[in-house]
């Protein structure tokens, strides 16, 4: 409680937000930028690859060499249409667009982007806990080019890169010119600094699961703009809105979120405006400022893109990739849920680590749902490579082992580290390590011993002290070498008591 | 009389003639006339050699170096050329040295052309004289005192002065057909998409085509046939196979009898007399070939000029963009990258150029976009549409290709909108994307060339070219 | 003649353009485009009620390439034509602006 408050008046910003009661209302829609996963560029043949060296991934289409023409990427299509069916879109007959304004990173000073046409309009995405958020469309459009700012000698740290304000000169790299990115708006249908959380979280999730991208955003191939406004609770209409830009991680966008509410509520309850207008996140700051430099107009005069023809997907390829499309975390979601008896953000975890299959196969093989899920949240999890490469035969088996007590909670994680490490049966190997089910009459002497050994704690613990119990429980463990169940202990003691 | 490309391309394959022979022949012309007309921005002499050597190594070792076989050919300077300036008669792109071949250049040097040099044009191929060039106007070879039209004004004079038989141009508006009617060769506008723009320098990308120049019309239709066929680079090219080869060409032979040709009289009303008179003249020579010529209407196409005056320069606005001095070309500096932007363009652009970009980017504005952009798609739409009525019953249409003859240098300079009407006749087939040609018919009353307009329907090159040929025929 | 397109119209779409126009210029543009867009008010005033836009003159749709790496330009080449070049790359002076 206090750790929470402490934060909260933290001038950086809640780490968590507390639950506010302050009569605002937080209105947040995002705009997605998402870098496809394709072998090269949206209209020519360079490699969409990161990390390279400056301007080697480059061809005289992506740099906008004079006469050069594009030519639409099919895989990129494909991906971008595998987004939409993810998201529940309409998949429509789409127009490229040019969008026209200068900009030293983009090489044809336009903006090829699918404007009023979208490839996939309207659509959805339920948060893990059942919260719906809408999509209001997923277009394609190419990325731009990467500036680097140099400041000049004398400066603060001469020669190095970093902001935009107060450089001397800018370099400019167009190997990331040209990569296809889909672009995915949302309604405003976000309430809270966790809810836009767990959207970026959920669209990453089908991002990845759908092989539309790596969604990286350490590497920039995720990027989220945010739209904030806040009105009062119970009003309906929106308020003006600020674009917030420079979000590059899913922190910095609680974290603006949460800043960019406070910074407007406190506008307004002082009798100021919001001013509809794109303001920059500053990380180190934690705090978000208007980006106007000068007062330069924009006007993007959209048109058709000549150089490209419209693109029409049939009902066929349509379904085509719809069919080649694996099931979402939702779906996976859903159903795990319903077998293992527990509600949908129970298995969250599971799923969002792929591991709802291993434990799909232990519920179907009659393994106890909530054991499974419990050992695969935990122990599979914590070494995903070596849990995504289990045996389900073997885990199923193991977690039916220590169902039927014959190797105690301790153990049965033992065998299980075994199982991920090298294989093999979960028999063998806790007969290998040991790990022999107790007899029962072994137990029982075990437990008369430890009362005989311990009468003062044995007279707290029947005097109702119930901390006594983990005393004695841990006294047989010692006597049995840990091979005891821990459960099994407590029963045979309870047994005892007058 | 000169040499034909067929003539010289059957002489060099067969070892009858060498190629730096015709090369030479041609280099000698250009060295005595090439001061007066300025059709060239660039000559390309020890690399035109080059070339011819290797067409003649590659005939004496038994192989075939392809239809064109030591042809010379003039290119226009919005073509890349690999390794070799191509300016687009722009300082923006003076000193610019494109890393690839367009893909025509690519046809031409696999056809055994031997490539002479770059020909003057409009800046950006945005006139129609050729006096907008950076690097000043070329001249009518029939009258130094004129212009030769344009904006492939260079590669029309180079043909009409023998300094190469062929020559590629490209046409938006008019571009290849109006100066070749003014200098009195042939020039074609293929179907849009028949010819890769790929390595074309754009100007209103919806528009543009490439297409070819030569002395006689068998000479353009052969030239066509080598460029032409689907190229995979451009998205707007049309699938499918290129024309046989020698279809195009065996149709120049083909005459005339049972064709259906109507005269667009919305096209014909504005010219002057002796320009009509020839049209006349050449409806009477048609129709002594067997063709069926009555007068046809295309009533939407009266809106051509109009709407193409939005079209293409809000297409350029933006094609032209890129001309920002980060990435190659001039670049004038200023303190910030915007000021370095604006002091480039405003150098490195010519007035006519800064007129279309402002015109184009007006026509695209928020609050204008639907009365002038939008507008004129829809009328583009309807001139579509007016063509397709016409076509229902005519396989032909005919017209004048200008107005007038060649006018002289300056006469229009001072008004763009006088200018812009040189290319009344030629705009609407831009619009449709359909082909036309224009063949020389006659002279005017100042002696000067006359151009007649063919137009066909999509694909209706085959047609076109069989009337091409009858009127060059049975001209007077 | 109505006007147009107003001075102020030319100065804002020179501004959109990236051209700077001296005084001379602004006047002289001003009434060539006006002039212009008056030849063009024929089209301004057509009666194009339910008639669709052509965009293209060509009926293709789906014209599509395999995702297959294409061997692209040698950076030495494509620097070479670069006005101004700095550890690789394109040097250009300060921004002042972020990306809109
Ligand atoms: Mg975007
Ligand atoms: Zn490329």
């Amino acid at each position: 409680m206090t750790a929470a408050a402490t934060t909260v008046a933290g001038d950086a910003g809640p780490e968590r937000p507390p639950e506010r009661d302050d009569g605002w209302e937080m209105v947040v829609g995002l705009e997605v930028h998402c870098e496809l996963a394709t072998s090269t560029k949206l209209f020519c043949g360079c490699p969409n690859a990161f990390g390279d060296e400056p301007n080697t991934n480059v061809c005289p289409v992506c740099l906008g060499l004079p006469g050069s023409l594009p030519v639409l990427n099919r895989q990129a299509v494909e991906l971008a249409m595998r987004v939409g069916t993810a998201l529940q879109s309409e998949i429509r007959p789409s127009v490229f667009a040019r969008k026209n304004y200068f900009y030293p990173d983009m090489p044809k000073d336009y903006q090829v982007s699918q404007y009023d046409e979208p490839l996939n309009a309207g659509g959805w995405l339920d948060l893990p806990d059942g919260t719906r958020i809408g999509v209001t469309r997923a277009h394609m459009e190419e990325d731009t080019g990467k500036t680097t700012h140099r400041h000049s000698v004398g400066a603060q740290s001469p020669g190095t890169s970093g902001r935009i304000h107060g450089a001397d000169h800018s370099l400019v790299d167009y190997n990331r010119a040209g990569v296809p990115l889909v672009e995915i708006v949302s309604e405003p249908d976000i309430r809270s600094s966790e809810q836009a959380q767990a959207y970026v979280n959920e669209l990453r999730a089908i991002l990845v699961a759908t092989g539309a991208s790596d969604a990286r955003m350490e590497e920039g191939s995720l990027r989220i703009d945010a739209n904030v406004s806040v009105r009062r609770v119970g009003d309906t209409g929106f308020g003006t809105r600020a674009e917030i830009k420079n979000l590059n991680s899913v922190r910095s966008l609680r974290r603006a979120v949460e800043h960019e509410r406070a910074r407007q509520v406190a506008l307004l309850e002082a009798g100021g405006k919001v001013v509809q207008e794109t303001r920059h996140w500053n990380e180190a700051e934690g705090a978000t400022s208007s980006m106007r430099s000068k007062e330069e107009a924009f006007d993007y005069r959209y048109f058709p893109e000549p150089d490209l023809v419209p693109l029409v997907p049939d009902r066929e390829w349509v379904s085509a990739v719809a069919a080649d499309l694996p099931a979402l975390p939702s779906h996976r979601r859903a159903a795990l849920a319903a077998k293992a008896g527990v509600a949908p953000a129970d298995v969250a975890l599971v799923v969002d680590q792929g591991l709802d299959r291993l434990v799909e196969a232990a519920i179907d093989a009659g393994a106890d749902p909530r054991l499974a899920l419990a050992r695969a949240a935990n122990e599979v999890a914590a070494d995903i490579t070596a849990g995504l490469a289990l045996d389900p035969a073997a885990f199923t088996a193991l977690l039916r082992m220590e169902s039927e007590r014959k190797v105690t909670a301790t153990q049965a994680k033992q065998v299980l580290a075994a199982l991920m490490a090298d294989g093999g049966d979960p028999v063998e190997i806790a007969a290998a390590l040991g790990f022999e089910a107790l007899a029962d009459d072994v137990l029982e002497s075990a437990v008369e011993s430890a009362i005989a050994a311990h009468p003062r704690e044995w007279e707290r613990l029947a005097g109702g002290d119930p901390k006594l119990t983990g005393f004695f429980v841990g006294k047989v463990m010692a006597a049995t070498g840990g091979r005891a169940d821990g459960r099994a202990v407590t029963a045979a003691l309870r047994a005892r008591l007058p | 009389m000169a040499a034909t490309a067929e003539e010289i391309a059957e002489a060099v394959r067969s070892g009858a003639r060498t190629a730096a022979d015709v090369v030479d022949e041609h280099l000698s012309r250009i060295a005595e006339r090439e001061g007066e007309l300025h059709a060239f921005n660039l000559v390309l002499g020890d690399e035109a050699r080059a070339a011819a050597a290797r067409v003649d190594e590659s005939v004496a070792a038994g192989r075939d170096p392809g239809p064109l076989a030591g042809v010379p050919v003039a290119v226009k300077d919005n073509l890349c050329t690999r390794g070799i300036p191509t300016t687009c008669s722009s300082r923006i792109l003076e000193h610019w040295v494109p890393p690839y071949d367009a893909t025509v250049v690519a046809r031409l040097l696999g056809a055994g052309a031997v490539i002479v040099g770059k020909t003057n044009l409009d800046e950006f191929a945005m006139g129609s004289s050729t006096e907008n060039s950076a690097f000043g106007p070329t001249r009518n070879p029939h009258d130094p005192m004129r212009v030769p039209g344009g904006s492939s004004g260079g590669s029309a004079a180079a043909v009409a002065a023998g300094f190469a038989p062929l020559a590629l141009g490209s046409d938006t508006g008019g571009s290849i057909r109006q100066p070749a009617a003014l200098c009195g060769v042939v020039g074609a506008k293929p179907t849009y998409g028949m010819v890769s723009r790929y390595g074309l320098i754009a100007f209103a990308s919806s528009l543009d085509q490439v297409g070819p120049f030569a002395a006689n019309v068998a000479d353009t239709a052969l030239l066509l046939e080598v460029i032409a066929g689907h190229d995979p680079a451009d998205s707007t090219s049309i699938p499918g196979p290129s024309p046989r080869s020698g279809d195009l060409r065996g149709a120049v032979d083909e005459g005339v009898d049972g064709l259906r040709i109507g005269v667009v009289t919305e096209l014909a009303d504005g010219a002057d007399a002796d320009v009509s008179a020839r049209l006349d003249e050449a409806v009477g020579a048609l129709e002594a070939a067997g063709a069926k010529v009555d007068e046809a209407s295309v009533p939407a196409a009266v809106h051509g000029l109009s709407a193409y005056y939005l079209l293409a320069p809000a297409e350029a606005s933006s094609n032209l963009a890129r001309y920002d001095g980060v990435r190659y070309g001039l670049r004038v500096d200023g303190p910030d990258v915007s000021e370095m932007n604006h002091l480039t363009r405003t150098a490195g652009f010519g007035n006519e150029v800064k007129r279309r970009i402002m015109l184009g980017t007006y026509a695209l504005s928020a609050g204008y976009y639907d009365a002038y952009y939008g507008q004129a798609q829809r009328v583009r739409t309807l001139i579509i549409r007016d063509f397709d009525a016409a076509y229902a019953s005519h396989d032909l249409l005919l017209s004048p290709t200008a107005p007038t003859t060649a006018f002289p240098l300056g006469a229009k300079t001072a008004d763009p909108l006088t200018m812009y009407l040189s290319d009344v006749c030629t705009i609407p087939s831009n619009l449709a994307g359909h082909p036309a040609v224009s063949v020389p018919y006659g002279t005017g009353d100042d002696g000067l060339p006359v151009g007649v307009q063919v137009m066909a329907p999509a694909l209706g090159e085959h047609a076109m070219f069989r009337a091409a040929g009858a009127l060059e025929r049975n001209r007077r | 003649v109505a006007d147009r397109i107003s001075r102020q119209d030319v100065a804002h779409v020179a501004a959109l353009a990236r051209l700077r126009l001296t005084d001379d210029e602004l006047d002289r543009f001003t009434s060539q485009l006006g002039a212009v867009l008056d030849h063009a008010a024929d089209v301004a005033a057509l009666d194009t009620e339910g008639v669709p836009p052509t965009a293209h003159p060509l009926p293709l749709v789906n014209v599509l390439r395999d995702d297959t790496v294409v061997a692209g330009l040698d950076r030495a080449e494509v620097l070479a034509q670069a006005p101004a070049v700095e550890d690789g790359r394109f040097r250009v002076p300060r921004i002042l602006g972020e990306a809109p």
